[in-house]
């Protein structure tokens, strides 16, 4: 019952790499044991829980929700991608900060999908920012530190604007 | 949780996925954006054989305005509308729709003609393609034809798309500025699919409304239309007490399903507020 | 009083960002799937049934290197089964992979072993299970009740744990008493941890030992019952927690997927692994809090509670989880119903109902949730009946002296029940908003404050667990310390943290005594083979326990540094201080505890002869427990047309004693609250009669996002114990204990003009919308 793979190829975190795929395997799965990238964790496989979202071409996406054979010509970013070598980017520094974090399972998601959304051109609001990260679900922190360790790199990075109403 | 296996094609133009879907038919299941066939695949509640990929397919992205509608091509991404895409009404519209379709991560890769196609009845863009009674344009190897929303929803998860065509358009009436439309809908969770949903689009002239099209979704086994709550509306001033009085015609005349999270008589309750709550907004 | 000194603090007390956090925001944590990448995957083909006879499997034809596991291939592995010694407790036997029968559906019967998950999935798809179903009992009072079907022949009733108590005065008040009656339903929960359970196993042929990975939150335990189970030297097994994704109780029990596992990898000498996906841990991990309460309050004309009588139903499931047996539900609920109130007489009768359904098992806060939730709904609810002002009838029934001998024998300590909830009716500006309130009604809007005043036992050791009379005592912690030749500081723990930020707490309380960098001093924990015995994380219990040894151990390690400095420095050892890592006498020489520890270890000679040959040390501690306390207050609106409740605003007032780093305790109440939230509102494990689960998935079982939970404000008094060493209290589960009541007092206070009470949760958007109707159809 060999199923016939297919090369991908892709650039993950500005690297081109390549990987074997079986058809049905999904992005998630080809980043984390074709590419031994295991910071993309798969939390529920059906989309509800965001913890595989990860960038492709730019766009949010739940990697559970894609198989790797979608990704050729793709251009990825990952967790791995977000520090500089040892700089954290402000938005993991600003997740470490503010105790935006407790066991870290769902970390990953919440940052590329806060990642994305600080680089839109659009302005974050907190309304904005709960309506984005409501994507996501976290079941240890209650959100809090989530929403100030955000606002905190929105702020830092110009981003942030107050709500217009109160 | 890994679905079962499948062959995989990636068409690069509609003639080589129409040939495949030709070749294929029941066999082959279209991916656009995957956002509610791949979940249902790794479940394994879904098991095509052959997944015909039409991401590579040029020509299927886009709105265009033409003859009065709203042109939309099958594969437009959900995130696509986040903005109007027409001025008036319409678009203010389906802008106003697309910030309750899941999430911002589903938005960006799920599309429009893979909801319709997909035909669960709460979906949104399901509700909307009904309710503002829309066309679709599907096309085979063989030829083209449009399809009105009134026939393409047979029920839950099936349409009267054939196993051999594919999804080409959705084309909406293009509002005027003397119509107004609203929308509203009671989702437990933010980005869950709602217990039910209304649309409403009405035209004044006159300070009368003269016009009028109500959609529902979530009730029953595929989106339906509300002539009751649209006659309760024809001929009157808009006013808080008609809105109310049209949810409530609208309301009576369902029956709608019930599941563990909204029994029928609870979701007649939620179609009597969508629907008022949706002229509130189209009035506001 | 013990504990720490007055003077300002170096370490304890401040927001020290956490050690754990940087690989973990890089995404290079270690999870038990990262660890498992490249294994041969096991997975688990589950009973459809609820309840029948299994007649046969069919395999598929099985390719190379697939294997297919059935009960008959594991006849020799011993079930599963706690016990105790009280309580008229029935022992249910919980087999590894059933050969006879089936108990409930999601019971795992076949396991399949292939190259890939994938794979596998394919074979388990394949595998056929015929068995003959047979009636099931799925409903707690319906298996409680006369006629049920019976789940497990050695108990006809159903009842596997009875207990009761009643105080001799308690009829006498009930007869002369306001009697206040509520009848209270929790339905079932799952904690959902985000990162679900699973396990990778493997076999060291050279040493002939194998390691398990899993994600567990008590991994001796797990070592001791899995050995148990397989009849292996216990010295064989090496169980690792390396980062676990969240617990919340549901990683505590022993579960027959983990003895297989090492099994498999030992009778096939290999490495195999089980990463369970959404769909088994809503099915067929631990579920919790399925409750019924019947609670009569007696109350005297000032509203004083004098009396108080409970009828308990919990349902367990169809087996008893092991090492707190089935009993952890209702025996809680049996002795800690009195909360923060003071009740002279009382009453309680708790039964552990068994069911054709998934087994049930701690779950943050266990009964206390829905205890503080009947609790709290009775207070209002008689405050409303004797026309008292529902904060004033709480003054008059909170404990205020301490410590305070509750009626089942339970000693509080020092806390501040009333402090908490009138500095909260002060954040909450009860009367600005009492206003708001008003306005919002004339138009047509519903806003409603409830609260919620309760205590949480915490940090309590091998005394209380005793109480239960569990075959497995746990409670107490220990800690080695050792400084290394190059004067880092590890600390070998028996706790198994999971995203409670103890690497960082830990390493604070030891840089207060040892006066080292926290940055210098590494905490070891989760690994068998590394750490001494302990009983793990749970029950609100490491920062106070591990962090009470792990004073006591820093403490006697800086008795050995100074010892040593004082031969060093040629002076007294009561004058050496320890500090910024120093030796240091006042007005006098300095050396570094590098060069202190080198010279101990490399050195003989005079130092050798004072303190020995090294900086090891170690401490156990086993606390009789102490209660932190909280009033909790949420401010909601209810959409009268939907039944939806939105939470506006949310404020707790927490006295947790002294606070080691305060970030990380706001943060523990902060995500107690959301889960809460979410067992008040949204998450609900629904059954049909037949046993089948309607909420496999997060599209139906809804935890709460961003968008349901507000901003948590946290406010802290300090009540400073004499209980604990560090005079510290434990918050783990207070905040998931008080929120439920303080939602819901909150949607009835909305709805007071329909005069709508609720008593059951989650108090889901159907049910609240259910009461409107029916108080309007009622009304005249």
């Amino acid at each position: 019952m060999s199923e016939p793979k297919v090369t991908v190829c892709c650039t993950v975190n500005g690297q081109k790499v390549e990987a074997d795929v079986v058809p049905r395997m999904s992005l998630a799965d080809m980043l984390r044991e074709e590419l031994h990238l295991t910071g993309t964790h798969l939390g529920c496989e059906h989309g509800v829980c965001g913890a595989c979202t990860i960038i492709v071409n730019g766009a949010p996406v739940r990697s559970c929700l894609m198989f790797g054979i979608q990704a050729e010509g793709a251009e990825i970013r990952t967790v791995e991608g977000l520090a500089d070598g040892d700089t954290l980017s402000p938005l993991q520094r600003a997740f470490w900060e503010k105790h935006g974090l407790q066991c870290g399972f769902c970390t990953p998601g919440f940052l590329m999908l806060a990642t994305w959304m600080l680089e839109q051109p659009e302005p974050v609001t907190e309304e904005r920012l709960r309506h984005v990260l409501s994507s996501n679900l976290c079941r240890c922190t209650g959100y809090t530190n989530i929403v100030r360790a955000v606002t905190a790199a929105a702020k830092e990075m110009g981003k942030w604007a107050e709500s217009a109403a109160a | 949780m890994k679905p079962a296996a499948f062959a995989y094609h990636r068409p690069e133009t509609r003639a080589e996925a129409l040939a495949l879907l030709a070749e294929h038919g029941e066999e082959a299941k279209i991916i656009a954006g995957g956002q509610s066939l791949v979940p249902a695949m790794n479940f394994r509640l879904a098991r095509p054989p052959i997944l015909i990929d039409i991401n590579a397919v040029p020509g299927l992205d886009g709105v265009r305005e033409e003859a009065g509608q709203l042109v939309i091509g099958a594969r437009t991404r959900h995130a696509t509308f986040e903005k109007p895409v027409t001025a008036g009404p319409l678009g203010t519209l389906l802008a106003r729709v697309a910030a309750n379709i899941a999430h911002t991560p589903i938005r960006s890769r799920g599309s429009w003609g893979g909801s319709v196609s997909h035909a669960d009845p709460a979906s949104e863009w399901c509700c909307v393609t009904r309710g503002l009674e829309a066309e679709l344009v599907a096309e085979s190897a063989t030829g083209r034809r449009s399809i009105p929303a009134a026939d393409f929803f047979q029920t839950i998860f099936t349409t009267a798309l054939r196993p051999d065509e594919l999804l080409a358009e959705i084309r909406l009436p293009l509002f005027g500025p003397d119509w107004h439309c609203g929308f509203a809908e009671y989702a437990r969770r933010a980005g869950d699919f709602a217990l039910a949903m209304a649309v409403v689009a009405c035209r004044v002239e006159g300070g009368v409304i003269r016009e009028a099209r109500v959609g529902l979704g979530g009730i029953a086994s595929t989106p339906v239309t509300s002539p009751e709550a649209v006659a309760a509306l024809l001929g009157q001033a808009p006013s808080p007490a008609l809105f109310a009085a049209a949810g409530a015609a609208g309301a009576a005349a369902t029956d709608p399903d019930g599941d563990i999270h909204a029994s029928g008589e609870y979701r007649q309750d939620l179609v009597k507020a969508m629907i008022r709550r949706a002229l509130v907004q189209a009035f506001a | 009083m013990a504990g720490l000194p007055d003077e300002p603090m170096n370490w304890i007390g401040r927001n020290i960002p956490r050690l754990e956090d940087p690989a973990l925001v890089r995404g290079e944590g270690r999870f038990v799937a990262d660890i498992a990448v490249g294994s041969r995957a096991v997975v688990f083909v589950r009973s459809p049934v609820a309840a029948g006879v299994i007649r046969g499997i069919e395999k598929p034809d099985l390719p190379r290197g697939v294997l297919v596991i059935t009960g008959g291939d594991v006849a020799a592995l011993k079930p599963i089964v706690p016990r105790l010694g009280r309580f008229n407790y029935v022992a249910i036997e919980q087999p590894i992979l059933p050969r006879d029968r089936v108990h409930y559906v999601g019971q795992p019967v076949v396991a399949v072993v292939a190259p890939t998950q994938r794979e596998a999935e394919d074979i388990a798809d394949a595998v056929f299970l015929d068995i003959e179903p047979e009636q099931a009992v799925v409903d707690l009072d319906s298996a409680a009740g006369p006629g049920a079907p019976v789940v497990h022949p050695m108990a006809p009733t159903n009842t596997i744990v009875e207990g009761r108590i009643r105080t001799p005065g308690l009829d006498a008040v009930l007869a002369e008493s306001t009697i206040v009656e509520i009848d209270v339903r929790s339905r079932r929960q799952n904690a959902s941890p985000m990162e679900t359970r699973g396990g990778a196993a493997s076999f060291d042929k050279a040493s002939g030992r194998v390691s398990l990975h899993a994600s567990v939150q008590m991994p001796h335990m797990l070592r001791t019952g899995i050995a148990d189970c397989i009849g292996m030297p216990e010295a064989d097994l090496r169980v690792v927690a390396p980062d676990v994704g969240g617990g919340f109780g549901q990683k505590m029990s022993l579960f027959p997927e983990y003895v297989l596992l090492v099994w498999l990898a030992r009778k096939y000498r290999t490495e195999v692994a089980w990463i369970e996906d959404r769909r088994e841990n809503l099915i067929a991990s631990a579920h919790s809090r399925d409750q019924h309460h019947i609670v009569r309050g007696a109350f005297d004309g000032q509203g004083v509670m004098r009396g108080l009588d409970v009828e308990i139903l919990a349902n367990i499931g169809a087996f008893s989880c092991y090492p707190t047996t089935c009993g952890v539900e209702p025996l809680m609920a049996l002795a800690e119903y009195a909360g923060p109130y003071k009740v002279a007489e009382y009453g309680t009768h708790a039964r552990g109902i068994t069911t054709n359904t998934a087994v049930m098992a701690p779950y943050r806060g266990v009964s206390r949730p829905v205890v503080s939730f009947a609790l709290e709904r009775l207070m209002e609810v008689a405050a409303k009946r004797l026309n008292i002002d529902p904060i004033e009838i709480r003054r008059r029934n909170l404990v205020t002296v301490f410590p305070h001998r509750t009626p089942t024998n339970m000693v509080l300590d020092e806390a501040s029940y009333l402090e908490t909830m009138e500095k909260a009716v002060e954040v909450a500006d009860l009367p600005g908003f009492r206003a708001r309130q008003q306005a919002a009604r004339e138009q047509g809007r519903y806003l409603g404050i409830g609260f919620s005043v309760i205590n949480e036992r915490t940090g309590y050791g091998t005394p209380a667990f005793a109480a239960r009379s569990m075959e497995i005592t746990p409670g107490y912690e220990r800690v080695e310390i050792c400084m290394t030749p190059s004067g880092e500081v590890e600390a070998r723990i028996g706790a198994s943290p999971h995203g409670q930020g103890l690497r960082t707490t830990l390493a604070q309380i030891i840089a207060e005594e040892v006066g080292v960098d926290v940055q210098r001093i590494r905490i070891i924990h989760g690994d068998t083979d590394r750490t001494p015995y302990g009983w793990g994380t749970f029950a609100s219990r490491s920062l106070v326990i591990a962090g009470g040894a792990s004073k006591l151990a820093a403490g006697k390690l800086a008795q050995k540094l100074k010892r040593a400095a004082a031969v060093l420095l040629q002076g007294e050892e009561s004058q050496v201080r320890l500090e910024a890592g120093m030796a240091l006498i006042p007005g006098g020489a300095s050396i570094s505890l590098d060069t202190i520890a080198r010279t101990v270890y490399h050195s003989a000679g005079p130092i050798s002869e004072k303190i020995g040959y090294d900086l090891n040390e170690a401490a156990t501690y086993d606390p009789e427990g102490t209660f932190s306390n909280a009033c909790h207050v949420a401010v909601v609106e209810v959409d009268a047309e939907t039944g939806n409740t939105r939470i506006l605003r949310y404020i707790v007032v927490e006295d947790a004693g002294r606070l080691i780093n305060p970030m990380i305790v706001d943060g523990q109440v902060q995500g107690g609250v959301a889960q809460g939230i979410g067992n008040a509102l949204l998450e609900e494990i629904i059954y049909d009669a037949d046993g089948n689960i309607l909420t496999g998935s997060f599209a139906d079982f809804i935890p709460p996002t961003m968008a349901e939970v507000p901003d948590i404000e946290v406010h802290h008094l300090a009540t400073l114990t004499g209980a604990t060493v560090l005079q510290a209290k434990g918050v783990g589960e207070g905040g998931s204990i008080a929120a439920p009541a303080a939602v819901i007092n909150a949607i009835c206070d909305a709805l007071q003009p329909f005069g709508v009470q609720l008593f059951e949760m989650p108090a889901t958007p159907q049910r609240v919308r259910a009461a409107i109707r029916a108080a309007q159809e009622t009304s005249p």
